[in-house]
């Protein structure tokens, strides 16, 4: 589904990504860790073309993105992206905000992606909020929203951009119920998290960064063993260790 | 001293007192005169904002842009014309341009003070807008990327309709200095409020009154787009956004 080849990455003369490589599959959930700094929302955001890259190739369901002849709005209208300050657009109520991608990109009728929209709010539990404004709902109800406007793409695969960095801890859970269920039903997902309770539950495979690099591309059971790298059990020493 | 409000009541022609204080027949007041002015002085400046409004914001928008062509023509744009005096860039348009450029010189000198005065103030518009848009979180630009816009609809429906909100107060004082600034037009003979004035104080003797009069005009025009800029604001704020809520 997703194919990142040998991807690097300069700032001027800064190298924020060096020869990134790794695969997801249809079905899979991958969780992206790494220390601050590491490179990972970049790369994850190299996905859908959102951060240009010098080298390499990314393939998202068999469409080069970094070929200058892709239509970009056509592939990124299909991969979902959930971002760390949700980024809902504040001056639409929460359905117009589930409805506008689908009207203006998709072509639906207004009644049709309301009814997708109203859907999606009533999987996420906030089928009320649908009149508020963004400004109006917590940080975790609006990133749920923000995950129910990305679903409402009818997306082939989603990737999550630390979803719970920004939010108050007794609010994760409830963003995180919501991508369990997600995972759980066979989503094709990308999470950059530091939640490993996340990692541990529905992850398949864990990559850890560090430096831009790519350090540890393991399955779950091998990264929460023992990971091969002593970069990457230091990090989860810190992570875990309270 | 002496008020002698009645010299609005004169005929323009021979000074004598109107009975209702309105010329009629061909023959106008001084308050005829007067009203044309502010009619005049209106015209120009809410022309010359329309010019601005468009511009500016044309301008402001493409230097946000990623493309760098973009970005240095409306980076070039708000330089030139914000760094030319307005009275020289009026006098510009009057007399040099159409000296250039022969097909300019059939051109009313109306128009030509509109566009002078117009994208004099697009410069400045030009900065609000841009500062409008930067002030935007950089995610706001990414979500409507990613949700599959095109960068013209992730300005249309994303950015732009915040940005403007945002920028709503310095726009409500650069409406409001169009109408001061439209006082350069008499340099160039349009017959408004300034030019009102200078003449009829000197036709009259009465300058207190004249320019008292015209005072309480630019008054009245500025603080009435004010108050109609500030309602605006207040119908288009946002619920939940600090400030926004009332």
């Amino acid at each position: 589904m997703i194919e990142i080849r040998n991807v690097s990455k300069w700032y001027g003369q800064f190298q924020v990504l060096t020869d990134c490589s790794t695969k997801i599959e249809k079905g899979e959930v991958v969780v992206v860790c790494g220390p601050s700094g590491s490179g990972k929302s970049t790369l994850i955001k190299c996905v859908n073309g959102l951060e240009s890259f010098q080298q390499g190739e990314v393939i998202v369901n068999g469409i080069s993105v970094g070929d200058a002849k892709t239509n970009l709005p056509k592939l990124r209208a299909h991969v979902g992206m959930v971002f760390q300050h949700f980024e809902l657009f504040p001056h639409l109520t929460i359905t117009e905000n589930l409805e506008i991608g689908q009207v203006k990109v998709l072509g639906r009728s207004r009644d049709e992606a309301r009814e997708r929209g109203l859907k999606l709010l009533d999987r996420v539990g906030l089928r009320s909020q649908a009149d508020k404004y963004p400004g109006q709902l917590s940080g975790g109800q609006q990133q749920r929203v923000a995950i129910a406007r990305a679903l409402a793409m009818d997306p082939i695969c989603m990737l999550f951009d630390e979803p719970t960095s920004a939010l108050d801890p007794e609010m994760i859970n409830e963003v995180l119920d919501v991508m369990v269920e997600l995972a759980t039903e066979g989503m094709t997902m990308m999470v950059v998290t530091h939640e490993m309770g996340f990692a541990r539950k529905v992850a398949h495979r864990v990559i850890f960064m560090d430096q831009g690099r790519i350090i540890e591309d393991a399955a779950k059971e091998d990264f929460f063993g023992t990971p091969r790298s002593e970069r990457a059990q230091l990090f989860l020493s810190k992570i875990l260790g309270h | 001293m002496n008020w002698d409000w009645q010299v609005f009541c004169k005929n323009t022609l021979d000074g004598e007192i109107m009975p209702r204080c309105f010329g009629s027949g061909g023959e106008i007041t001084y308050l005829d005169w007067l009203l044309s002015a502010w009619g005049w002085t209106l015209s120009v400046s809410l022309l010359a904002l329309l010019v601005a409004l468009l511009f500016g914001s044309l301008m402001g928008i493409l230097r946000t842009t990623p493309h760098r062509g973009l970005v240095f023509l409306g980076t070039a744009w708000t330089e030139l014309f914000r760094n030319i005096p307005l009275l020289v860039q009026i006098f510009l348009w009057y007399h040099v341009l159409p000296a250039l450029v022969p097909p300019l010189r059939g051109v009313p000198s109306f128009l030509l003070v509109v566009m002078g005065l117009g994208l004099f103030t697009s410069a400045r518009i030009s900065e609000q807008v841009r500062a409008g848009i930067q002030s935007l979180p950089r995610g706001q630009r990414m979500a409507g990327l990613a949700l599959g816009f095109t960068l013209p609809q992730t300005y249309r429906y994303v950015l732009l309709p915040v940005a403007f909100r945002i920028i709503i107060p310095p726009l409500t004082s650069e409406s409001m200095n169009i109408i001061k600034n439209s006082s350069v037009a008499f340099a160039v003979s349009i017959s408004e409020l300034t030019m009102f004035a200078l003449q009829a104080q000197e036709e009259t003797a009465r300058g207190i009154e004249i320019y008292l009069a015209v005072t309480a005009l630019y008054f009245i025009s500025a603080f009435a787009l004010n108050r109609l800029l500030h309602a605006i604001e207040v119908r288009v704020q946002i619920p939940g956004v600090i400030g926004g809520s009332r």
